[in-house]
């Protein structure tokens, strides 16, 4: 049976602050915590379901980053991704390359569906699911909030501007990842012990024939604009008259 | 000079704003020369709202009855090939342009520059990440064409009163085109209240609402003002509302005259949803609510005595 392959991106957690470093060069993640990023956790969260659904072989996990991503991937292993795959580069790679190496990946394994997150909450960039569909030439289901599998199609739910819209693609396609898709299982500590011996395969990113390019230079990091403080009222009638003065209301 | 291409965005009848706020966007590239495309079955009444946009000199008509539905892998090709002498292509930060773009700057083998909240020059933009916490400035070197999407909460509509020529630019034949995904359903609720993405008032609720009957008193006030309703992601969650009711990092990123939040606490995530908000207003019971650390008028106190006082006052 046809796999799936789960891309996990390693991130800085959601619930911590992030800061720009004082000579506006980049942001400060030293010592912060690292986790995996929320979508690519409900990624993998909807393939273990599928697999467990009995509808696909082996969820396979796979990630792009330096050699510490390995504590984000055996976390995936721990909540149940059967093996994972690490491409080690010490420098973050923009989409464009992060999908050419995923291209790479999906010839090698072949599987089903490729899942990923909608957005990496880092960058922000909503961009690698996108371009992998369009290089390994399959179609894709952005923002699935709800998927289904029926022999060679899957119909998934999209969580769109004006509502929701439900495609059926030809497998295997690509699907990413909206927050109310599913939620995510938690990890028992036996889980993360027997994780330590399920398959995990690291490669150099020279070796998959792809020299990354970066095309997006960064020229500048910023704290965004503050809004001031505004006031404190203590009445409805209050607020009302304040709105009246500043003609917002009627 | 450049030569800027924008994906219109609509849905078959009426151009979406968004469009003509990327159009505000590429007039502010140096030297921009703008132009259009409008794909869709029947172009005409979208490619006449477009060429009435102020700046934009050249409307394209691309139709074709698989252009109905946008979707992604079969509108990419086109663009990609539409693109070629272009230095910038440019589509709106929406759920449609986030889906699309991507997909034609792969064909491309060029970049994106995703969330465009201000340009610096033709090549130099300002973009936001980590959920807006930190602004990056851009440089995109090597790119041919650089592919974009416009925050569209960053600018102000294109005006009306240009005149742009409209052309009907030769289409692929249809089955060149991807297949291999097909559009089951669209269903979207149907509101007589003002669209979320472009209302100039906002009332929100958050997961202190407790209900979808309870949320149903912001409807009243919302009404009364005029306003569009949103929500935070809790609610949403929670089944009150609509997903595309969501405000946020990953709901819609809007800026209103006003914004009044009920029962949201005001997390990171819905805050950069935000941000660009000219007046905020805050009701919630805690002081110490991170939403009152953004707002232009706060007040402390329960919602459920607040809001029909409220009311009664407007
Ligand atoms: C990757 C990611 C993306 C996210 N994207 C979004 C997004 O796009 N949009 C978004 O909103 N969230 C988003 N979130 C979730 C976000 O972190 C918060 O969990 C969410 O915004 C909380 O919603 P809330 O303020 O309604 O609920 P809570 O945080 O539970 O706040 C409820 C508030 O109501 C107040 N309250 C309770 N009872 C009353 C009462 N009777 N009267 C007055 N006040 C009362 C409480 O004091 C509290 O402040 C995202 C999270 C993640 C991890
Ligand atoms: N370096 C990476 N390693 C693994 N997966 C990644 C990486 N970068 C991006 N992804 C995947 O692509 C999704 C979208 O990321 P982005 O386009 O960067 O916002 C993420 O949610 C991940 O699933």
């Amino acid at each position: 049976m046809k796999s799936i392959l789960v891309c996990i991106k390693r991130v800085v957690d959601y619930n911590v602050r992030v800061r720009v470093k004082p000579d506006n060069s980049g942001v400060a993640t030293d010592g912060l915590k690292m986790s995996i990023n929320p979508f690519d956790e409900i990624a993998l969260e909807e393939a273990l379901r599928i697999r467990e659904r009995g509808q696909a072989g082996e969820v396979v996990v796979a990630s792009i980053g330096p050699a510490d991503t390995q504590q984000q991937l055996r976390m995936a292993l721990a909540m149940g991704a059967d093996r994972a795959l690490l491409v080690e580069s010490a420098t973050s790679l923009e989409p464009l390359d992060v999908a050419k190496v995923f291209v790479k990946l999906a010839e090698r394994e072949r599987p089903l569906l490729v899942l990923l997150g909608k957005q990496a909450i880092d960058d922000d960039n909503n961009q690698t699911g996108q371009m992998l569909a369009a290089l390994w030439q399959r179609p894709q289901a952005t923002f699935a909030s709800k998927l289904e599998l029926t022999g060679d199609k899957a119909i998934v739910t999209r969580e769109v501007d004006a509502g929701l819209e439900t495609v059926e693609v030809e497998l295997p396609a690509v699907i990413t990842t909206d927050l109310r898709l599913n939620e995510p299982r938690y990890v028992k500590l036996p889980e993360i012990m027997k994780a330590k011996k399920k398959p995990f395969e690291t490669f150099a990113l020279s070796t998959l024939g792809i020299s990354p390019r970066q095309r997006l230079k960064p020229v500048r990091y910023e704290p965004p604009q503050q809004r001031q403080k505004g006031i404190m009222v203590k009445t409805p009638q209050e607020l009302v008259e304040a709105l009246k003065k500043r003609g917002l209301v009627a | 000079m450049s030569r800027v291409l924008i994906i219109a965005e609509h849905d078959g009848k009426t151009l979406n704003p968004a469009t003509a706020k990327c159009v505000t966007c590429a007039q502010l590239i140096p030297g921009a020369q703008i132009t259009v495309a409008v794909f869709a079955a029947d172009a005409s009444g979208v490619a006449a709202q477009a060429a009435r946009l102020q700046h934009v000199a050249r409307v394209l008509k691309v139709e074709n009855a698989a252009n109905e539905h946008p979707l992604g892998a079969v509108l990419a090709p086109q663009i990609a090939s539409l693109a070629r002498g272009f230095s910038h292509v440019l589509g709106p930060s929406t759920t449609f342009g986030k889906d699309l773009m991507p997909r034609v700057a792969a064909l491309l083998d060029t970049a994106q520059v995703s969330d465009i909240m201000a340009v610096e020059s033709a090549t130099r933009f300002r973009r936001p990440i980590y959920a807006g916490n930190v602004v990056l400035t851009v440089e995109a070197v090597d790119c041919e064409t650089i592919v974009g999407t416009v925050r569209t909460a960053s600018f102000e509509a294109a005006g009306e009163g240009g005149s742009a020529s409209i052309e009907a630019s030769s289409p692929t034949s249809e089955s060149e085109l991807a297949v291999g995904t097909r559009l089951v359903a669209l269903s979207g609720a149907k509101t007589d209240r003002p669209d979320l993405q472009t209302a100039r008032r906002v009332v929100s609720g958050g997961r202190a609402l407790g209900s979808a009957d309870n949320f149903k008193m912001l409807y009243s006030l919302a009404d009364k003002l005029g306003a569009a309703l949103g929500a935070s992601r809790a609610a949403v969650d929670a089944g009150y509302v609509a997903n595309d009711f969501q405000v946020g990092q990953t709901g819609k990123i809007i800026a209103p005259e006003l914004y009044v939040a009920i029962g949201i606490s005001g997390a990171i995530q819905h805050l950069t949803g935000i941000k660009d908000a000219r007046t905020i207003v805050a009701i919630n019971k805690d002081p110490e609510a991170p939403i009152f650390e953004v707002a232009d008028y706060g007040l402390v106190g329960d919602l459920f005595t607040i809001v029909p006082e409220l009311e009664r006052l407007l």
